[in-house]
């Protein structure tokens, strides 16, 4: 796990390779080509690249447009303009028709850094899974991403897939199947679920409280919506305690999302590891994962403090 | 089309609308009455539509902007033969298909789902920028509020349109002067609405009555400038052709009593 890689790099060049045999994608951004990568579709695929300038609640309603006629199209933008500032248009123009738009931001989370709380999508998880029949995917890396833009591409629906800035590792491969969990590491006496760059920290984790004679599973849930029912009972049943581990705001995010399939049906001890209901701040993504107790020391020890 | 059957459509939706938000003791009576010969010009004249055939790829494409005047564009698609009339018992009410404001889900002919204002010309936008380049000669026309217009989604749709050419969109303002809650000038001015599309790159032609069917068709008609949007700000009367609804924005979104049903109902008779 030495090569690190932002699941951001995995959108532009994803959609040239699919954009060579499916003439449907097209993708639109708002003036933030380079940062979302959505710059190397342009470059191949100019006549089917639109800007819509610094306009986003425009970016999602010309996409419900474009779906119409047949097209699919993927927007991207910051995870704070594409399901803030643009949300009731996502919520309204795209998923009550139900029409096949692909919402992919990036620079969600904390892990922006230096931007600060502004640009920092806390809350982006939760505002999308609120949205009936949206699908929303969150990949561990690079490598997961690329396989999510495939999936998202090939459903019919709108999806809204949550992508990072920051260099996240590469982890062995994983297979990939929408609203399929995937169990990476088999445990005995917690049950940890985690999302986008955080698996890798709890993977760590996992590894180091192995060493101390815990026996920790680690669930990659990559889809929070729909989410995978039938392993989160099933190791919420086998573990009895459950934490989940996610670059998001502790409320309405995967957290609530595992808490909901459990609730009253699972007794277990359970914790939710995120940002604590508070804005986030400039620094380095490393610094702030440290701040907001999301770096692999902090959730070993809040993961060991479970058991 | 013949001017005479056309005016006689006009009255005919006129009448349903009236039928339709009194019966559903709720609805939007004011506007859609303002955008009546809007709707009835589009519809007949200058869409390439088929009501036997609604999903058609290469039928022209109608966003209602103004999504609270579904009752007139209802009234519209079911004098074509898009639904069956028993629809309109189901107005606004549990299981119908018509709802409150246009659902594309559930209605042959509506082509997006709107009633948020300022999201149908960005649809609208988004369906002509898919139709050039399909190059599949599929023209996309939508009816905005003027109240609408204070939304700021507007003008990014406005300033797209006339970025990528898109001169197979029409813009239809229904320039009634009125909202909710007054004037637009009380509530918040919109200035010159002609001049505003004009700076945004439209072909504009605007209409001194937009209540005038003939204009209105003769606007259509019109051919656009290559590579320009058309924009036509029709100024029309709030409630026209119902005494006591004209030019009041009281009547914006309030349903008549059956005194008042059978009262405008006799004036649209003439």
């Amino acid at each position: 796990m030495a090569d690190k890689k932002a699941t951001r790099a995995a959108y532009g060049e994803t959609l040239v390779k699919l954009a060579q045999t499916n003439d449907k994608i097209v993708v639109l951004d708002a003036d933030l080509a380079e940062a979302t990568t959505s710059k190397k579709f342009k470059e191949a695929y100019p006549d089917r690249f639109f800007d819509c300038g610094i306009a986003e609640c425009n970016l999602v309603g010309m996409s419900a447009g474009l779906s119409t006629m047949g097209y699919i199209p993927f927007c991207s933008t910051f995870a704070i303009f594409g399901t803030g500032r643009a949300y009731e248009i996502y919520r309204n123009a795209v998923c009550y028709p139900k029409f096949n738009v692909k919402l992919c931001c990036t620079h969600a989370g904390i892990t922006v850094g230096e931007d600060g709380g502004s640009h920092q999508a806390i809350e982006d998880i939760a505002l999308m899974r609120v949205i009936p029949g949206n699908t929303v995917v969150v990949p561990a890396d690079y490598n997961e991403a690329v396989k999510a833009i495939e999936a998202v591409s090939k459903m019919q629906g709108p999806a809204y897939v949550r992508l990072g800035r920051a260099p996240g590792e590469v982890l062995d491969d994983m297979p990939f199947e929408l609203g399929k969990a995937n169990v990476l590491r088999d445990g005995a006496d917690v049950a940890v679920f985690a999302c986008g760059y955080m698996v890798a920290e709890v993977l760590h984790a996992a590894e180091t409280l192995a060493a101390e004679g815990k026996s920790v599973a680690v669930i990659n849930v990559h889809t929070i919506k729909p989410i995978d029912e039938q392993t989160v009972m099933q190791y919420a049943q086998k573990c009895k305690n459950v934490v989940t581990v996610e670059e998001h705001s502790v409320i309405g995010g995967l957290g609530d999302a595992v808490a909901e399939v459990l609730m009253g049906k699972v007794d277990c001890k359970f914790k939710r590891i995120g940002v604590n209901d508070q804005f986030g701040q400039s620094g380095k993504y490393q610094d702030l994962l440290v701040e907001y107790g999301l770096d692999e020391k902090s959730v070993t020890d809040a993961i060991r403090a479970v058991l | 089309m013949d001017v005479n059957l056309l005016k006689e459509k006009c009255t005919r939706v006129r009448k349903d609308v009236i039928n339709l938000v009194t019966d559903a003791a709720s609805g939007h009576p004011g506007g859609s009455l303002s955008a009546t010969e809007l709707f009835v010009a589009v519809f007949n004249t200058a869409m390439r539509i088929d009501p036997k055939n609604p999903h058609d790829p290469n039928r022209d494409r109608f966003v209602l902007s103004k999504g609270h005047c579904a009752p007139a564009y209802y009234a519209t698609l079911c004098d074509l033969g898009f639904f069956s009339r028993d629809e309109y018992k189901h107005f606004r009410q549990l299981h119908g298909i018509l709802q409150g404001h246009p659902d594309a889900k559930k209605v042959p002919g509506v082509d997006a789902s709107t009633g948020s204002l300022g999201q149908g010309v960005s649809i609208a936008t988004g369906m002509a920028l898919g139709a050039k380049h399909a190059k599949n000669g599929v023209k996309v026309y939508t009816i905005l509020g003027d109240g609408e217009l204070q939304e700021g989604l507007v003008w990014e749709a406005a300033m797209a349109a006339a970025h990528y050419k898109l001169d197979n969109l029409t813009v239809i303002v229904d320039n009634n002067g009125l909202q909710i809650d007054g004037s637009n000038d009380e509530v918040m001015s919109v200035g010159n609405v002609a001049k505003k599309f004009e700076a945004f790159g439209f072909d504009v032609i605007e209409l001194a009555d937009g209540n005038d069917i003939e204009a209105v068709v003769e606007a259509l008609a019109k051919p656009t400038t290559p590579g320009m949007p058309k924009c036509i700000v029709a100024h029309t009367v709030k409630g026209k052709g119902v005494s006591f609804m004209e030019n009041q924005a009281g009547w914006h979104g309030k349903a008549p009593n059956e005194e008042q049903r059978a009262q405008a109902l006799a004036e649209l008779e003439g």
